[in-house]
């Protein structure tokens, strides 16, 4: 009797949890500039040596296009360019771990299936040197798995992805590119 | 006695089923919050009359934040943008005139799919705002 007891008190707790959890409310620094906000920026910042932010904004989607994005907003006179690609998510270790829970478990596991990936370029004139431009990349991806649900909802961090943008930019507009 | 208290945990549960976040009845389309008092907490002055500058600034806050701009538009003056973190916040900000002397800032967001209501997130990026720009960002009445 203790025992049944116990059992539905711990489901009951699950089912709570799993509820309120649907409701979790938003974290409290979502709106803060966060200590790590500096580095963050230099890596995903660089300088170049023009005044000219149209071009550097032409050949930003111009690279874009050679990795396969699609421009989904673009304004020059702000400096913003965003697009997006929509690509393969699955993971070969991901799917062997799923078949083998769900062997064990019975019940079928998510793996993922396809990821968006969205990149935002901003143009802005220095405010250091105004003959300079600094060009910053931000970078996001929201994964959905075999049952339509989103799994993971991150930005990119990796240093390599943002200098492997800048390093093409650089390419395409014959101009180096110098950190901030 | 474990009995009864089990059966109350489960009304309870249902209860919080049934009114939880999920379903939302079609009349929220048109509906929302006191609009005074939300408007006075998304809203702030800022003594410059440099849209563009106000609008790129906000640009580069959002990106401060962690944010990618979904959309800008200079005409309109409004930037629209998207955090994505193991949560989605959208956030849209428009910029217009207050006067010879003043822009206005409005910003709302929604948190997944709840509309935040609360004024300390708004607060914390105006406050980011005002940094970015060496601007204090004031209360409007």
């Amino acid at each position: 009797m203790k025992r049944k007891a116990i059992v539905a008190a711990g489901a009951l707790f699950c089912v709570a949890a799993v509820t309120l959890g649907g409701c979790a409310s938003m974290p409290e620094d979502a709106f803060k500039l966060a200590p790590t906000s500096l580095q963050e920026r230099r890596i995903q910042s660089r300088h170049y040596a023009t005044a000219d932010d149209a071009m550097l904004l032409r050949a930003g989607a111009s690279v874009l296009q050679d990795l396969g994005y699609a421009i989904d907003e673009s304004n020059t006179e702000l400096g913003v360019l965003s697009a997006s690609k929509r690509i393969d998510a699955k993971d070969v270790g991901q799917i062997a771990t799923a078949l083998i829970v769900s062997a064990l478990t019975g019940s079928p596991t998510p793996i993922d299936t396809e990821q968006t990936v969205r990149i935002c370029l901003v143009m802005n004139r220095s405010l250091a040197d105004p003959a300079a431009s600094v060009a910053r990349i931000t970078i996001q991806r929201e994964i959905i798995n075999d049952r339509g649900q989103v799994s993971r909802a991150e930005p990119i961090v990796e240093t390599e992805i943002y200098q492997a943008f800048f390093a093409r930019l650089s390419k395409a507009t014959f101009l180096e590119a110098n950190e901030i | 006695m474990s009995a009864g208290i089990t059966r109350l945990g489960w009304v309870l549960i249902a209860v919080l089923l049934s009114a939880g976040c999920a379903s939302q009845p079609p009349t929220n389309i048109m509906s929302g919050p006191s609009q005074v008092e939300l408007r006075s907490y998304q809203t702030r002055a800022f003594d410059t009359t440099d849209r563009t500058m106000m609008l790129r600034s906000v640009i580069a806050t959002l990106q401060d934040l962690g944010f990618v701009i979904d959309k800008a538009d200079e005409d309109l003056g409004a930037i629209t943008g998207t955090k994505l973190k193991g949560y989605k916040i959208r956030m849209t900000i428009v910029v217009r005139p207050r006067g010879e002397t003043q822009l206005l800032v409005r910003a709302n967001a929604h948190y997944n799919l709840e509309p935040i209501e609360d004024p300390r997130p708004y607060q914390d990026f105006f406050n980011a705002l005002g940094k970015g720009m060496f601007l204090t960002a004031q209360n409007v009445d």
